[in-house]
């Protein structure tokens, strides 16, 4: 075996920052490019085939990836595992829901409530009149619970396996909230979106549809860049810091305080505004379906599957486990579940950086070897002018 | 004060059940560092296994004593699944609790779906399956170049087991029909019917009765509390957990063998859970979700309960229960009588789900004074 030894690289300080600018313009240059096919070359050939219900089911998808993001930055960089990012999510369609029930009669109260006896329209429903307020709402509401939640667990220094937990038993809550109070926001039918009109065309018309996939993909997007840019300053290095040794940040003389609960707050607004997108796409908000605890979870697994803390990874997971599930219960309802657990236990143990992540590392070196070109092994420099080692490297051949 | 001592009992009954799931969670959280996301499985596993007991031993004499034999037996179900559990999966993830969780939670869902859908044909498949691909893996380690063919090995056996255990469940599914391929236990929940002499009540005060299962499960919960007090505390194994709970290096360095130790400890939480999962059988119907419903209550014992002491799980449990069944009971409601204001807002909560609301605000206003919980591990690590 021919080992090559690497030089350590000493690069000019000018060249540094010019390969890091192209590595900048080609990152640019492609997060343009996959949007752009997102946008008008994978419908188009969806459509094409006769494979429409895909588009809507790429759209859903694409908005649990924006979810998904916010998962990645707070696991996969900051170490905080949430089993309750349903809440956030939940929080988020259900704004969107109230205002498109409350314009489906036109601002009056919604059918449901005369169901239980309800003639006035409780007080929190009003200001989900006005779209702006609505707008607002999606991304702040779900902020503001999370920076309470995370202010009051993260202050105490409450963290790993009892973080879980407890967002796991707030995740519970909600849901028997949201589950129970018929009278309020009418319970375990949840509310619809298809029937109401928004744009001026009916929630589920094509039109409106293909509007609400182009937003996902934006948004999407958008996403992905405001993760990118705070995980790679500063902030980045803090966040991966408190997620490998919390004790040594503050031993360094920093709040970690602050800092998780800031980006507990940003993938609970990055959740919220999935949610609202998912809602309008799938045309229903339950609680069965959004605050489940198993939804949580899976949420979780997707950013597993691609590779945590590589972002790319959160999305391109989210949209190979959910297209795995559709394609897999349609043929073979009772299989999934197996198939899940399966896909739990292995990425756990077999694959632990995920599929991004194992590219990363080893990917790429086995494509090289099985293209016939050696992966050049870096080495000690000093082993290679070592005469014993030599020596070993010549007679004792395994 | 019917009231308080109605509320009192009430509240009790439902800490029993809570005290009984949690114990053994809290014992192998405290040992390891692990939530064992499939706890509520290994409970679920434990009320099948009474009904399948309870169905064996139907029309014997032995059949008005069934639920002795039931929970040993559930002991025993759930102890072995929890081996399985610790060897297969969970030894090799120490350090990562969180993918802990996450791997454990996958067991959980494939232990659901198992259930649901296990039949004779899965059953024989399975076993098929084990004893082609573990018979041969076990075969051929013991050749000392095993490591080289490793990935080899895998890549031949996985699939060639996998086409012949088809092949062959198929075959037999296909000779026998109906009988063999229909799912043993099905989607719907099945119920489990309490012996004769635990049903009835006994009247504690005029005007209310404590279910005779109730009672049952009670002093079964204060039985395996003096279980566990016994062998924590005056056996050797004992002596062992307990020393590795509090250091585990350092007992590792006195000769303790800490593997054996975490094998034992998970075998006797998941035998813990048996039993509660045979105690819950008798209070409902039996279905694959019972796991779920216990989960996070049991989580909320542990958390309040803190980890390394029993009594904190007990005064957790107790405490958690009292007040799940005051708030949902509304049992405060004639004191509160004075202001219109506070019996509206205990009325909103007087409901089951609503209480469990109530009650996680109080945890999380509870855990701003203890974080670490009631009685929380001493030590002078920085995680404490």
């Amino acid at each position: 075996m021919t080992v090559k030894a690497i030089e350590p690289a000493v690069e000019p300080r000018a060249l540094a920052k010019a390969r890091q600018r192209r590595w900048f313009w080609l990152e640019v240059a492609l997060v343009v490019v996959c949007a752009l096919l997102l946008l008008l070359v994978i419908p188009a050939i969806l459509n094409a085939v006769g494979q429409g219900v895909r588009v809507n089911q790429l759209g859903r998808f694409l908005a649990l990836a924006i979810a998904a993001l916010g998962i990645d930055l707070i696991w996969g960089y900051t170490g905080l595992l949430s089993l309750g990012h349903g809440i956030f999510f939940a929080l988020g369609g259900y704004a969107l829901a109230m205002y498109l029930e409350l314009q489906a009669k036109g601002g009056g109260t919604p059918d449901f409530f005369s169901l239980y006896g309800v003639t006035d329209l409780p007080t929190f429903w009003r200001p989900f009149n006005s779209l702006p307020f609505t707008i607002i709402a999606i991304w702040l509401i779900p902020t503001l619970v999370a920076i309470a939640l995370g202010y009051l667990v993260f202050r105490n220094r409450i963290r790993g396996v009892y973080f879980s937990i407890l967002t796991q038993a707030a995740l519970i809550v909600f849901f028997n909230f949201f589950n129970g109070q018929q009278k309020l926001i009418n319970g375990t039918n949840g509310l619809k979106t298809s029937t109401s009109p928004i744009f001026g065309v009916q929630a589920s018309a094509p039109r409106a549809q293909a509007i609400f996939y182009a937003l996902s993909v934006v948004f999407l997007v958008l996403g992905y860049v405001v993760c990118r840019w705070l995980t790679s300053g500063r902030m980045g290095r803090m966040l991966v810091a408190i997620r490998d040794d919390e004790p040594r940040v503050r031993f360094s003389g920093y709040n970690p305080t602050g800092f998780k609960v800031f980006v507990f707050a940003v993938s609970a607004a990055l959740a919220g505004i999935a949610g609202a997108l998912f809602t309008v796409q799938s045309g229903i908000i339950t609680p069965s379906s959004s605050l489940s605890t198993a939804f949580s979870i899976e949420m979780v697994i997707w950013v597993a599957v691609g590779g945590r803390a590589t972002l790319v990874g959160a999305i391109f997971g989210t949209l190979l486990v959910n297209f795995a599930r559709t394609l897999l219960s349609e043929q073979f309802p009772a299989v999934w579940l197996f198939f899940q657990g399966a896909l739990f236990l292995s990425v756990v143990t077999i694959l632990p950086n995920g599929i991004i992540g194992w590219l990363r590392s080893s990917g790429f070196a086995l494509g090289r070897s099985l293209f016939g070109r050696r992966h050049p092994v870096a080495t000690y420099p000093s082993l290679e002018t070592d005469p014993d080692v030599e020596y070993e490297r010549q007679n004792l051949r395994d | 004060m019917t009231a308080i001592l109605e509320s009192f009992f009430g509240g009790l009954s439902i800490a029993s059940v809570l005290l009984l799931a949690a114990l053994g969670l809290a014992i192998v959280f405290g040992l390891m560092g692990v939530i064992n996301m499939a706890h509520g499985e290994l409970m679920m596993l434990g009320a099948y296994t009474t009904f399948v007991v309870q169905n064996v031993l139907k029309g014997t004499p032995l059949e008005s004593v069934y639920i002795l034999f039931a929970l040993v037996t559930a002991f025993i179900m759930a102890s072995l699944l929890g081996i399985i559990l610790e060897r297969g999966v969970v030894r090799y993830l120490y350090g990562r609790p969180l993918e802990t969780l996450l791997a454990t939670w996958g067991v959980s869902l494939i232990l659901q779906q198992l259930i649901r859908s296990i039949s004779w044909q899965l059953a024989t498949g399975i076993v098929l399956f084990s004893l082609l691909f573990f018979g041969t893996l076990w075969f051929f380690s013991r050749r000392g170049d095993f490591e080289r063919f490793r990935g080899w090995f895998l890549g031949v056996m996985l699939p060639i087991s996998a086409a012949i255990t088809w092949f062959v469940s198929d075959l037999l599914g296909k000779t026998h029909k109906m009988p063999f391929t229909r799912p043993w236990f099905g989607t719907q929940g099945v119920d489990v019917t309490a012996p004769s002499w635990l049903r009835g009540g006994v009247p504690i005060v005029p005007g209310y009765q404590l279910p005779l299962t109730r009672l049952f499960i009670i002093l079964l919960t204060a039985a395996c509390l003096l279980g566990v007090y016994w062998f924590l505390n005056k056996t050797v194994w004992g002596l062992r957990i307990r020393a590795v709970t509090q250091n585990r290096n350092m007992s590792a360095c006195l000769g303790i063998p800490t593997q054996k130790v975490d094998a034992l400890t998970f075998a006797i939480g998941s035998g813990l859970a048996g039993v509660a999962g045979c105690a819950v059988s008798l209070l409902s119907s039996v279905s694959s979700n019972l796991g779920q419903q216990y989960l996070v209550d049991t989580f909320m014992v542990v958390v309040v309960g803190g980890v390394g002491k029993l009594i904190g799980s007990i005064a957790a449990a107790t405490g958690i229960g009292l007040l799940n069944y005051v708030i949902a009971a509304n049992a405060l409601g004639p004191l509160l009588s004075f202001s219109p204001a506070l019996t509206a807002i205990s009325e909103f909560f007087a409901s089951g789900p609503m209480a469990k609301v109530f009650v996680f605000a109080l945890i999380v206003l509870f855990l701003q004074i203890r974080p670490a919980g009631l009685f929380p591990q001493k030590g002078r690590t920085v995680d404490a």
